[in-house]
């Protein structure tokens, strides 16, 4: 039974089904931490589980599903490394609040749209982060607009790709 | 009321899932300061999360290295009988290493069982294959597909043929969660090899390698080895770490060393995992017979040894002492005396005993035997046959008279810990001092 979300009248609204809802975000943590085995630089630029909670949460646009997806993929991103669980969580879970908020109120259907909306929820996400794990959890952290630029520019770069592939998937309510 | 709460209700859902997430946060931050381990409270959903992703992990790598077998064992074979010559010429070259290697060894061995030097000893790896990662840079570990099962204990080493890797944090049934020791939270009690100053090797944010507390009224040169200190009480001593590439000033005193890992972290494949080690004294009866103050006298310059009929003529019996057999004794004897003389007491000391009188059969080693400790400290080890070498070259020279054998009281052989070290090089006593923890 797929999974349906409630949906403004104004903008097209997609439901997934269990088998994607589920499979995407456990394969993208899969080959986030598979990959980096083998191409080291893939974990330094690239998140795949923040380009799948942006599309979920763009593509679903309810704010409440879109927190909640954010919150799950990046808890259980938090499970897979050795730092206190959370601190990707509540990245990930303002993340998907905004691209929910942000799909409601824009046109995100575009290439050019997604890959602004993709770097600018990548910088969201590294300053969430980088607040709670420098703040809250006492870590040591340090902030590189560089690598950040950088690091957003290619995720953006993959993520317009990704969410083409992404949107075979999509089912309309 | 109702309307503001209808009005907000996404953003008061937003901040209560982002409070109960910082809750959870404080919860475990506050349970590492004291002292608990997050590992342990949050395991449960940990392993679900683990128990989830590793077996298509674990899938992956057994598909990617059975293909990868298939080709290099099977198709790919080009080069492969220049190679195996070249290898094989190399480990001729590596077997006459590792024969003095392994002569270097044992003396060193010898010399530490008279320090009563504890040494840990790996005697029990286990080889793991890494099956994954953590997938973030602000987290570096990596899974290996060994856990529980295999023996794995939290806190044990894990290291590859070129050097240390890190620790094991978590342990799972069937996998183990690696710290590395580029990650931020890592420490590793270390030592620089030639210069023997020690540091705390941590990890920084951006994945490099860190020697810290290092004292700075030394030079530390570029390219020099780091090597595992023993303090840390996971790794063994004396693992090789990695090289210094960058030197600069830290806080106060204090310099801060970039090293570069010997083991490729990045590009990990297998890993052996330490789950044995043992702390041992060295006893008599693990070194060889030979007595260290005899390995030293042959490697080192000694006095020219006296003509066979000279020697007779100085040589003394000591009285009550059992006789001997003259070839398995003559000849150690006379390069402990020759020692003995070269560095504790000086040349005289082998003609002090022909001016007491006593009877003189044996080389006048037998009188140093009796007067310097160092000697007597050997009793065991003298008593006992010795390399053929030793014996042949004193054969012709002495007749099977009875020679001196060293008491073998306690008291005699209780100085042997105080007497040999005066023997040993300057920096042979260096590594009792390091094997404390930090």
């Amino acid at each position: 039974m797929p999974i349906t979300y409630t949906s403004n009248e104004q903008v097209e609204v997609y439901r997934f089904s269990i088998p994607v809802t589920i499979g995407v975000p456990l394969l993208a943590l899969f080959v986030q931490a598979f990959v980096p085995l083998r191409f080291p630089r893939f974990a330094v630029y690239l998140d795949l589980p923040l380009l799948v909670t942006i599309f979920f949460s763009m593509a679903r646009r309810n704010p409440v599903a879109g927190l909640f997806t954010g919150a799950v993929i990046g808890l259980a991103q938090d499970m897979l490394g050795h730092n206190p669980i959370g601190i990707y969580g509540i990245a990930k879970t303002v993340v998907g609040y905004g691209a929910s908020s942000l799909g409601v109120k824009l046109d995100v259907e575009n290439a050019g749209a997604r890959f602004l909306v993709t770097l600018g929820f990548y910088l969201v996400h590294s300053a969430v982060y980088f607040f709670v794990a420098r703040e809250l959890v006492n870590m040591t952290q340090t902030w590189s607009w560089l690598h950040g630029m950088l690091a957003g520019l290619a995720n953006a770069a993959l993520g317009v790709i990704l969410y083409f592939l992404l949107d075979k998937f999509k089912q309309r309510t | 009321m109702e309307s503001v709460l209808g009005r907000y209700r996404n953003l008061i859902i937003l901040v209560g899932v982002l409070f109960l997430q910082v809750l959870g946060l404080a919860t475990q931050v506050r349970e590492d300061k004291r002292g608990g381990s997050d590992a342990q409270s949050t395991r449960l959903i940990r392993v679900w999360v683990v128990g989830a992703i590793t077996p298509f992990e674990r899938g992956l790598v057994w598909i990617q290295d059975g293909t990868g077998n298939i080709w290099h064992n099977y198709f790919y074979l080009r080069g492969v009988r220049a190679e195996n010559r070249q290898l094989k010429e190399q480990i001729e070259q590596m077997r006459l290493e590792q024969v003095r290697l392994s002569e270097d060894a044992a003396q060193a061995r010898r010399l530490q069982t008279l320090l009563a030097f504890k040494e840990q000893f790996i005697s029990k790896t286990v080889a793991a294959q890494v099956i994954g990662s953590s997938g973030s840079d602000l987290s570096r570990t990596i899974y290996i597909d060994k856990g529980e099962n295999a023996g794995i204990k939290r806190d044990m080493a894990v290291m590859t043929a070129d050097g240390i890797v890190g620790k094991v944090l978590v342990v799972y049934p069937s996998v183990s969660q690696v710290l590395l020791i580029n990650d931020q939270s890592s420490g590793v009690g270390a030592i620089l090899e030639k210069t023997r100053l020690q540091g705390v090797l941590r990890g920084s944010a951006n994945g490099e390698v860190i020697l810290e507390r290092v004292m700075s009224d030394e030079q530390v040169p570029v390219g020099e080895t780091v090597l595992t200190s023993g303090g840390d009480q996971i790794f063994p001593k004396g693992l090789p770490v990695g090289t210094v590439d960058k030197v600069g000033n830290g806080k106060d005193l204090f310099l801060t060393i970039k090293v570069r890992p010997a083991a490729n972290l990045s590009k990990l494949e297998e890993v052996l995992v330490l789950v044995e080690k043992q702390e041992r004294q060295q006893t008599a009866e693990d070194s060889t017979r030979m007595r260290a103050a005899d390995i030293l006298a042959q490697r080192l310059p000694s006095v020219p040894e006296k003509p066979a009929a000279d020697a007779n003529a100085v040589g003394v019996t000591v009285p009550g002492t059992k006789p001997a057999s003259a070839t398995t004794e003559a000849k150690p004897a006379g390069t402990a005396a020759s020692l003995n003389a070269k560095i504790s007491s000086g040349a005289s000391v082998a003609q002090k005993a022909p001016l007491a009188g006593q009877p003189a059969k044996a080389t006048g080693v037998a009188s140093s035997g009796q007067k310097s400790p160092s000697t007597n400290a050997a009793a065991p080890g003298a008593a006992k046959p010795v390399p053929s070498q030793t014996k042949t070259d004193n054969a012709p020279k002495k007749p099977a008279k009875p020679a001196s054998t060293p008491p073998t009281t306690p008291s005699a052989a209780q100085t042997s810990p105080t007497a040999v070290p005066q023997s040993s090089p300057p920096n042979s006593q260096r590594p009792a001092n390091e094997s404390s923890p930090q």
